[in-house]
C-alpha cells in the first residue's frame, strides 16, 4: 500500500511538472540560461558563477528555495523542473513499453502454447534468438541505429527524437522474457483438464482461449506489469545515458543523470536527484509488483498464512 | 677582451650540457579516455597522435621544435637544407643526410624517401587527393593506389638527392610534407595502414608497443643521433607512457596526485577549472590555438538553404555564453570569423554582434528575429549533430536551445566522438547543423578558406567530405584559387586577398563561427621545460620530468 501511495505522489508530482516550472521555479527548463541571475538573501546571484581566476564556470548549487531548489545544470537550468518533466517521461516510456511488452509477449504465448507444433516451434526459436542477444547490446544497437535515422515503415514515419522509439525497442527486447513463462503456462493450460473436456464437447478453439486460457494468463501479466516497469524504467535509464535514449532538449531521468556526470566534483545533486527518483519509483514499483503477486496467486497467500 | 668572452661561451655551454644532462631520463606520463586510432603516421589525421608521431619520425623538412610563432618555420630535417623551388615553383631539390638510420638499424635511403611518397597513395592518405595528388603521377596513382609509382614527380639521384616535381605551382608544398603524412619510412614497410604495429622511424623515440585499450609507449631509439636539432632535438625523459581508459574528472584528480603528467583529451572538466587555478595555478599553462569551434550550416537543405536563416542563427548566438561552457573567458575568444587571430591574412572582422566591428560584443537578438520572420522557416524541424567529447554535448545543447528561441524545432543529437567527425561529412546524412572543431594543418589561410569552404572539397556521400556545409561558390574559388597563386610570388598581396576572402566567406554564412579556443594544459607538478609550439602543441621531446 506504501509502495502504490509512493507511486501515486512521484506520478502526481511528474504530472504537476508545468505548474511547478510555471508557477514555483519559474523558469524554462528546455532553455538554456547562461547569463541569468536569481536573488537570494536580497543579493544577485549569477546562476553559472565564474571562478575569479577566470578559469573555469560552476553552475549554482541547491539553494533550497523554490528557484533552483536543487541547483542549476550546466547549462543554467534548474535541476528540480527537470526531474519533474523528465520523470514524466521516464515514466511514460516504462509504462508505454510495458504494454507493448506484455500485449507481445502474451500474444506470442499464448498463439505459440495453444497452437503447439510448427507455429510454436517457429515462435519459440524466434524468442530464443532473441533471448541469445543480451538485452543492453540489443537495446542499445537498435537504439544507435534508429536514433540517428528514425523510422519509416511504409506509410509510417516515426522521427528519431520521438519517444515512441525507446518505447518500441525496450518495449520488444523484453518480449521473450515475458513471453516464455506465458507459453509455458498455455501449454500446461492447455493441457489440463478442464481445456481438454471442452475440447471433448466441441467447444470451439476460439471460445476456449478466451473463455480458458485468457483468464488465467491475464493474471500472469498483471503480476508481471510493475516489475517489468521497473525494469524498463532501468532500461531507458541506461539509454537515455549513453545519449541514444530520450534526446535533448527533452529530458529523462537518465538523460539528467548524464547531464550531472561531468559536475560530479562540484554540483553532486545533479546526478544523485534522479538516481535517487529512479531507485524510489524502482522500489516502489517491485513492491508493488510483490503485492499483487501475492492478490493474484492464491499460494503465496496461503504460504504467508502459514 | 676576445678570449674572455670565448671562455664564458664555453663554459655556458659546458653548464647547459650538464643541466641537460641532470635532466636526462624519466618516464612521461600521459592520459587520456580513449586512444585515437591507426598509429600509421601517414594514415592517422588527430592532433592527439601527431604530437608523439613528431618524435618519432622524421620528413625531409619539418617544422621548428620551439615555442611561440618561430614554431611556424620549415627547417631541414632528414635534409640538409630547406630548398627554393625551381622551375617557377614546380620542382624541389632535396639532399638526403647521410649516416642516418631507422630504428631498426637499417639505413635511409633515397629510396625509403621515393617509397615514401608512394605509400601515401598506397595507404589512401586522408590528404592524398588534395594534397599529394600535386605530385607528378600523383592523379594517377589516385585511380590505381595499390601499383602507385611516382617516376616522374619524386626522382632519387645517385649523388643523395631527391628531386620532386608537381603539376603546378604550390606555395604550401613545403608544410604539406613537414606533417607527419610526410615521414619517411623504410621501403618495406607494408602498403596498407599497418593499425597497431610500429613502424621504423627516424626520431629519437620508437614506438615499442600500442593496445588501444591500454597503452601507447615510446623509448628511445638506440640507432639516433641528433642530426638537426631545430627539427629533432634528443629529448630528455627516456620513455613515453600514454594510457587510455581514464576520462576527465579522474585524469585531473591524478595528476594533481603525481600519478601522470598530462591529460591529453581537448578538453578539462569545467567545473574543476577553479579547483586547479586555485590550487595549482604553477601548474597550468594556457596558450592560443590557432583553431575554430564552429557550427556549420548545411546551405544545401531546409532551413539553412535560406541565408536569411543562416544569419538569423549567427546574431542570435551570445558567443560570450559559448565561451562559459567551455571553461571562461580565460579559455576561449568569441569570433565571427573563418581565420582564428594571429594567422597570417587575418584581420579583425565581426558582422554578427551589436555594434559591428572588428570584436563580437553581445548578440543582436532584434536582427537575429527579423531575418527569421524574412526567412519564413519558423517551425521547421533541425537537428543539431554533436559528439560526446569534453565540452561538445553541452555546445550542442545550447545551440539546440537557440535555435528554439528563434523559432525552429530543435533537438540536440549527440554521437560518439569516433564517428560524428565523419558522419557530419557525409551528405547523404543529411545533417542540417552541428558542432565541430577545425585546427590549422600548417599556418596558411587556405587550410581554412580552401580546405573547408571550396567546392572541390565537396564529395558527395563521403565520409571525407570536410566542407561540411556544403558552400560552393565559383567566384569564391576564383579568389581562392588566385590567392594560391599570388601567395607564391607575392606573400603580402596573398595575404590581403585572403582577408577580403574570410570576409565574402563570414558574409555568406555557412558557418557560425563561435569561439577561438585556448589550450590549457594541466601538467604534473615535477614537469618542466614546457614548451609549446603554435603547430604540435606541448614538445614532449622538450619536456623533462626530473
Amino acid at each position: 500500500m506504501l509502495a502504490f501511495a509512493i507511486l501515486i505522489v512521484i506520478i502526481a508530482a511528474c504530472l504537476a511538472a508545468p505548474w511547478y516550472a510555471q508557477n514555483i521555479s519559474q523558469s524554462d527548463p528546455f532553455a538554456s540560461n547562461l547569463d541569468g541571475s536569481i536573488t537570494l538573501a536580497g543579493q544577485p546571484v549569477d546562476i553559472m558563477q565564474s571562478a575569479d581566476t577566470g578559469f573555469g564556470v560552476t553552475p549554482i548549487g541547491p539553494t533550497w528555495t523554490q528557484k533552483y531548489f536543487l541547483g542549476a545544470d550546466d547549462q543554467g537550468r534548474d535541476v528540480a523542473a527537470r526531474i519533474l518533466f523528465g520523470g514524466r517521461n521516464s515514466l511514460l516510456i516504462a509504462a508505454g513499453a510495458t504494454l507493448i511488452c506484455l500485449t507481445l509477449a502474451g500474444l506470442i504465448g499464448i498463439v505459440a502454447g495453444f497452437s503447439g507444433g510448427f507455429v510454436d516451434s517457429i515462435l519459440a526459436r524466434i524468442l530464443d534468438i532473441l533471448w541469445a542477444f543480451p538485452v543492453y547490446l540489443l537495446a542499445i544497437s537498435l537504439s544507435a541505429v534508429l536514433i540517428s535515422r528514425g523510422l519509416k515503415l511504409g506509410p509510417v514515419t516515426i522521427d528519431s527524437d520521438s519517444l515512441l522509439i525507446p518505447i518500441a525497442i525496450i518495449g520488444i527486447v523484453y518480449v521473450p522474457y515475458v513471453a516464455r513463462p506465458i507459453r509455458g503456462q498455455v501449454l500446461s493450460l492447455a493441457r489440463s483438464d478442464f481445456v481438454l473436456a471442452a475440447v471433448c464437447l466441441g467447444v470451439p478453439r476460439a471460445r476456449i482461449l478466451w473463455k480458458d486460457i485468457l483468464p488465467n494468463v491475464i493474471t500472469t501479466l498483471i503480476v508481471f506489469a510493475p516489475l517489468m516497469m521497473a525494469l524498463n524504467m532501468l532500461t531507458e535509464a541506461a539509454l537515455s545515458f549513453l545519449s541514444i535514449g530520450v534526446q535533448p532538449p527533452a529530458a529523462s531521468w537518465g538523460t539528467i543523470i548524464l547531464d550531472g556526470e561531468g559536475l560530479l566534483y562540484t554540483r553532486p545533486a545533479v546526478a544523485i536527484a534522479p538516481g535517487l527518483a529512479i531507485m524510489l519509483t524502482v522500489v516502489a514499483l517491485n513492491f508493488l509488483g510483490d503485492g499483487v503477486r501475492e492478490a493474484f496467486d492464491p499460494r503465496a497467500k496461503i504460504r504467508v498464512q502459514k | 677582451m676576445k678570449t674572455i668572452w670565448l671562455i664564458a661561451a664555453a663554459l655556458l655551454a659546458v653548464m647547459q650540457a650538464a643541466h641537460a644532462q641532470n635532466h636526462r631520463g624519466g618516464t612521461l606520463k600521459l592520459v587520456a579516455a580513449s586512444s585515437d586510432g591507426s598509429i600509421d603516421p601517414q594514415v592517422n589525421y588527430t592532433d592527439q597522435y601527431w604530437q608523439l608521431f613528431i618524435v618519432a619520425y622524421d620528413g625531409l623538412v619539418a617544422f621548428r621544435k620551439s615555442a611561440g610563432s618561430s614554431s611556424n618555420d620549415i627547417v631541414p630535417d632528414l635534409a640538409t637544407s630547406v630548398p627554393a623551388p625551381q622551375d617557377g615553383g614546380k620542382t624541389y631539390v632535396f639532399k638526403l643526410r647521410q649516416n642516418i638510420k631507422f630504428s631498426n638499424g637499417q639505413p635511409v635511403t633515397p629510396a625509403d624517401v621515393v617509397a615514401s611518397f608512394e605509400r601515401l597513395f598506397k595507404v589512401n592518405n586522408p590528404n592524398a587527393g588534395s594534397w599529394y595528388n600535386n605530385i607528378v603521377g600523383g592523379d594517377k596513382c589516385l585511380t590505381a593506389p595499390a601499383t602507385c609509382t611516382l617516376p616522374d614527380g619524386v626522382v632519387a639521384g645517385d649523388d643523395g638527392t631527391i628531386t620532386i616535381h608537381l603539376v603546378k605551382p604550390n606555395p604550401e608544398f613545403l608544410y604539406q610534407i613537414a606533417l607527419p603524412f610526410g615521414a619517411i619510412l623504410p621501403a618495406a614497410t607494408p602498403p596498407h595502414d599497418m593499425g597497431t604495429i610500429p613502424i621504423p622511424g627516424t626520431g629519437p623515440y620508437a614506438i615499442t608497443s600500442y593496445d588501444p585499450q591500454k597503452a601507447f609507449i615510446l623509448q628511445r631509439n638506440p640507432y639516433f643521433k641528433v642530426f638537426s636539432p631545430e627539427a629533432q632535438p634528443d629529448g630528455y625523459v627516456n620513455e613515453i607512457d600514454f594510457e587510455f581508459g581514464v576520462t576527465g574528472e579522474n585524469a585531473v584528480t591524478a595528476i594533481e596526485n603525481g600519478q601522470y603528467d598530462l591529460d591529453m583529451d581537448p578538453s578539462l572538466p569545467a567545473d574543476r577549472l577553479a579547483e586547479m587555478s586555485t590550487r595549482f595555478p604553477r601548474q597550468i599553462y594556457i596558450n592560443p590555438l590557432l583553431a575554430d569551434y564552429y557550427a556549420p550550416m548545411n546551405v544545401n537543405i531546409p532551413p539553412f538553404s535560406n541565408l536569411n536563416a543562416r544569419l538569423a542563427v549567427n546574431y542570435a548566438l551570445n558567443r560570450r555564453d559559448t565561451v562559459q561552457i567551455y571553461g571562461g573567458k580565460n579559455l576561449g575568444v568569441p569570433a565571427c570569423q573563418i581565420l582564428p587571430p594571429g594567422f597570417p591574412g587575418y584581420q579583425p572582422y565581426c558582422p554578427y554582434t551589436k555594434n559591428p566591428g572588428p570584436k563580437w560584443t553581445a548578440p543582436d537578438l532584434a536582427k537575429a528575429q527579423s531575418y527569421m520572420q524574412k526567412s519564413g522557416m519558423a517551425g521547421q524541424k533541425v537537428t543539431v549533430i554533436t559528439d560526446d567529447e569534453g565540452v561538445d554535448p553541452a555546445l550542442g545543447t545550447y545551440l539546440g536551445s537557440v535555435l528554439n528561441q528563434l523559432g525552429f524545432v530543435a533537438t540536440t543529437h549527440v554521437l560518439s566522438a569516433n564517428i560524428q567527425f565523419n558522419y557530419i561529412q557525409n551528405t547523404n546524412n543529411k545533417v542540417q547543423i552541428s558542432i565541430t572543431l577545425w585546427y590549422d594543418d600548417y599556418p596558411a589561410p587556405s587550410d581554412f578558406l580552401n580546405v573547408l569552404l571550396t567546392c572541390g572539397q565537396i564529395h558527395p556521400g563521403s565520409d571525407n567530405s570536410v566542407n561540411i556545409a556544403g558552400y560552393c561558390n565559383k567566384q569564391y574559388d576564383a579568389k581562392v584559387q588566385a590567392a594560391l597563386r599570388d601567395a607564391i610570388t607575392d606573400p603580402a598581396k596573398a595575404n590581403t586577398e585572403w582577408a577580403a576572402i574570410d570576409k565574402q566567406a563570414t558574409d555568406a554564412a555557412a558557418w557560425a563561427t563561435l569561439f577561438n579556443p585556448k589550450q590549457l594544459d594541466f601538467v604534473s607538478a615535477r614537469l618542466g621545460n614546457y614548451t609549446f609550439s603554435e603547430q604540435f602543441h606541448l614538445l614532449f621531446d622538450k619536456v623533462w620530468v626530473q
